[in-house]
């Protein structure tokens, strides 16, 4: 017995000395993969590094074709168009310094400067404005933001992307190398911001063709002229960021290197960021208790706004005015943000955010000179209106349906908003229904939903990106809400308005009140913002309220 | 034998086909269409113009035939998700890691398990029975996701023996092998076990054992060899899962690999990558189940492959 015993032991010993044979072979062929990567980690603990996470990969580093905020925030780091935005949402110099507008707000002469560079060597001119341009709103292109973007902004930007017209008749030309004259559509007052976003960065034509179907595939086949440039390229893994010593602004630059992991699980996220791996990290809202207190704790308030959508033509309901204003009250909106969100977000009063826009001339803020259209819960007031609606309506009972994603919390959302809106309204029954994202998006652009929560972050920094969304047939209005009135607040922002900016901010003021207090056609919901925690030494990274959410230009480590 | 192996490649194509049709035309039921949030902001004619651009706005059976024409040709196509990148080269970037891991967490798991299985057939009833059973139960029955979650908070992040997350190197992928092990380490231990106590129990056994073979002849010559059969026919499955990658490890421990690809491509509706990597799953699997029938004639040549062929 007591043999046979070693003998298993013996067995069991040599096949541990050969799986860890095994596992040692892995290991001297994967160290020389891994060991640039070691450098890394040995480099980080050195000045003017900084260690992050993304939570995706880039899904791409073609200015013409990115859709979403990874894209455009490493497009912004490592690219630079006519203009860059600096602190609080102000227009910097970029490639341009500087821009002369015509009487008629129609025509912008944006001067270049002769210093900058692409990363091959070449200059950066006007005609890889015009080249880019052009390209952004060429049907063969396939592009989603250039029409967006440009179309009914740049002079003929629509008519070519619906191949009415060559693509050469887009607004825009370049005068000499060094001078971009830009036609507009309609006068649009906002256009220096609009200037400053993915989709109007320049391309360098000559290596875009060059580069065919590889063009931004890879960090060596892109062309960059920003303040840094992308120098590994991982997918799905990781890539680098490091200061471009060609930039013509280089001086400006501390930040040497920014070091990206893709890790999609927050709470990997959160034990890299305990570990010292990362320097900053983003708190989904079960951490956000745990960490309560932590001064490493930032709260950053997102331009993001979170609204109900009610949709008009479904329900016969909702097409009641009563009923929407009775929805528009009876919801707990700060119960809602406190617990269920429990991120920082804040409720909402209106539709265009706090800390956004600012009076041309008192610089007051439009949240403040607006105020709360809705308050944050009025239940009794809420019945009175249902009461009223219910009367209107001829019944006492009334079944809506909400529409909800898979998305974080949402499930948690569409419970909170039934109890709240069953247990305030009586007679009221909401049906919840859960569909995949993708399918949410196509439910809402076949106007297939009655309720729905829905959220809105600016493109550029003006009321209108957010004020344009519900005009009549508006691509994201989907919910039939008509108004001429409004309708033609609207249209003067970008029309008799447009050079009055005083009179433009009081349309957009009256338009806000017609949306929400007259015709309750959407209900305010929340402001969002994100809870993080940084590392106490990074110092100077702008949060950015549209284009790419972080400026690392002028970002720098203590 | 090379006829064998020659008519069941000529069945893997048309298996293949097969699986192309039908996932095809069942993709094109998902909900959504790939262009996501972005068409949230075109107006209906601007949609149009970007539909028209990717052949989205064919009829289903154009966009088939489009797509099996490309498909012979070795051409799957390029990403929606990750605009213009072409889906071959993305499913070899993302088969690499999960494949190392997915090898590791096999070998670690099954040669412990079967060591395990074995120790506790020969004692069995007795204490490594008992614990080598409770490892079984918990290493089922625990969700790897608990498991991983645990490994990467106490070794991780509280001892800081090894790194929590990311992949840049073999010590990054310790930690996710060991997560990714359990499960077939439980299992085949549990299956051998089982087998194991009844192979030991039969007749031959016994005979041997009365012509005076050892303990160890008669667990390793005579056992185990017959013991291994029906944990070959497990095996196969549980390698391709392994294989093929998971998305719960895979996220949790950052690793670029194809299982957190395959669920990502199917949320995104991007409809190459989802071709893609069925079809890649689906030739991974059937060359699996070829390799394990050729093991099983070698382990048990009473299983031939062939009727009466050399």
């Amino acid at each position: 017995m007591k043999k046979s015993n070693w003998l298993l032991l013996v067995f069991g010993l040599v096949l541990t000395l050969f799986l860890a044979a095994c596992s040692g072979g892995d290991d001297s062929d994967s160290s020389s993969e891994g060991s640039d990567s070691e450098g890394n980690a040995e480099e980080s603990s050195a000045e003017q590094v900084l260690n992050l996470i993304e939570v995706d990969e880039i899904p791409s580093m073609d200015p013409s074709m990115a859709t979403d905020a990874i894209a455009f925030q490493w497009l912004g780091a490592t690219m630079e168009g006519l203009y860059r935005l600096g602190e609080n949402g102000e227009v910097k110099p970029g490639i341009a310094t500087d821009h002369e507008v015509s009487e008629d707000s129609l025509t912008w002469t944006f001067n270049l400067r002769e210093d900058a560079t692409w990363s091959n060597g070449d200059p950066v001119t006007a005609h890889d404005f015009v080249y880019s341009w052009r390209r952004a709103v060429d049907p063969d292109t396939g592009s989603s933001y250039g029409p967006y973007m440009m179309g009914g902004v740049i002079k003929n930007a629509t008519a070519i992307n619906q191949g009415e017209m060559d693509v050469e008749e887009l607004g825009v030309k370049a005068e000499d190398d060094y001078t971009l004259v830009v036609e507009l559509e309609n006068p649009t007052p906002y256009f220096e911001s609009l200037a400053t976003f993915g989709t109007y960065l320049p391309l360098n034509q000559a290596f875009v063709e060059e580069q065919g179907d590889q063009f931004a595939l890879e960090a060596d086949t892109i062309l960059y002229n920003g303040p840094f440039t992308m120098t590994e390229w991982n997918h799905n893994q990781n890539f680098v960021i490091e200061k471009n010593p060609d930039y013509w602004d280089a001086d400006s630059v501390d930040l040497e290197k920014i070091n990206l992991d893709i890790v999609k699980d927050t709470s990997t996220a959160v034990n890299m960021y305990e570990t010292g791996e990362i320097d900053r990290v983003g708190l989904s809202a079960e951490y956000v208790d745990q960490y309560a207190g932590d001064e490493r704790m930032r709260v950053i308030e997102e331009p993001t706004l979170f609204y109900l959508k009610m949709n008009q033509t479904r329900s016969e309901a909702l097409a009641n005015l009563n009923v929407r204003k009775a929805i528009q009250l009876a919801i707990d909106k700060q119960g809602y943000t406190d617990v269920i969100l429990n991120n920082g977000s804040v409720v909402a009063g209106g539709l265009v955010p706090a800390n956004f826009v600012n009076h041309p001339e008192t610089g007051e803020d439009f949240r403040e000179i607006n105020g709360d259209l809705v308050p944050v819960v009025d239940k009794e007031k809420a019945k009175e209106y249902w009461n009223k609606a219910l009367e209107e309506l001829g019944t006492d009972s009334v079944e809506i349906e909400m529409l909800g994603d898979d998305g974080e919390s949402a499930e948690k959302t569409a419970e909170y908003f039934q109890e709240q809106l069953q247990s305030t309204l009586p007679g009221l029954t909401i049906k919840i229904k859960s569909v995949p994202f993708q399918e949410r998006i196509r439910l809402n652009e076949e106007m297939d939903y009655d309720l729905q929560v829905s959220g809105w972050g600016p493109d550029y920094i003006d009321p209108l990106t957010f004020m344009n969304l519900f005009v009549t047939d508006g691509p994201n209005n989907n919910m039939g809400y008509s108004n001429e009135k409004y309708d033609e607040l609207i249209a003067s922002t970008s029309g008799e308005l447009a050079q009055d900016p005083a009179a433009r901010w009081d349309a957009f003021l009256e338009a806000e009140k017609i949306l929400i207090q007259e015709d309750a056609a959407i209900s305010p919901l929340y402001q969002r913002a994100r809870t993080q925690l940084w590392d106490q030494d990074i110092q100077g990274v702008i949060v950015n309220p549209a284009g790419p959410q972080y400026e690392y230009k002028w970002a720098h480590i203590e | 034998m090379a006829r064998y192996i020659l008519q069941r490649l000529g069945y893997m194509i048309i298996t293949l086909f097969i699986i192309a049709t039908v996932s095809f035309f069942l993709m094109k039921l998902m909900p959504g269409s790939p262009l996501g949030a972005a068409q949230e902001k075109l107006s209906e004619s601007q949609l149009e113009i970007v539909l028209d651009k990717y052949g989205l706005n064919d009829p289903i059976p154009v966009q088939y035939y489009t797509y099996m024409k490309n498909l012979v040709q070795g051409d799957l196509g390029v990403s929606f998700q990750f605009d213009n990148r072409e889906v071959t080269g993305i499913l070899l970037d993302r088969f690499g890691p999960s494949l190392q891991l997915g090898l590791q967490a096999l070998i670690l798991g099954s040669v412990i398990g079967i060591l395990f299985g074995l120790i506790a057939a020969v004692y069995h009833n007795g204490v490594i029975d008992f614990t080598s059973t409770i490892i079984a139960v918990l290493g089922t029955s625990i969700p790897s996701f608990v498991f991983a979650g645990l490994l990467q908070y106490y070794i991780g992040v509280k001892l800081e023996w090894l790194p929590v997350a990311t992949w840049d190197g073999f010590e990054y992928s310790i930690l996710p092998t060991i997560a990714l092990a359990i499960f077939p380490l439980a299992t085949s231990a549990r299956f051998m076990r089982t087998e194991m106590v009844e192979v030991l129990g039969s007749d031959f056994i016994t005979t041997a054992r009365a012509k005076g073979v050892g303990k160890f002849g008669v667990v390793f010559k005579h056992g185990l060899r017959n013991a291994l059969i029906p944990l070959i026919t497990i095996m196969g499955p549980m390698a391709v899962s392994l294989l093929t990658g998971t998305l719960v490890i895979e996220k949790i421990f950052g690793v670029p690999g194809i299982g957190d690809q395959f669920v990502n491509s199917i949320t995104q509706n991007d409809y190459p990558i989802i071709m893609g990597t069925t079809l890649f799953f689906a030739f991974f699997f059937i060359l699996v189940i070829l390799i394990i029938d050729i093991l099983y004639g070698i382990v048990d040549p009473r299983i031939r492959l062939t009727g009466g062929d050399k």
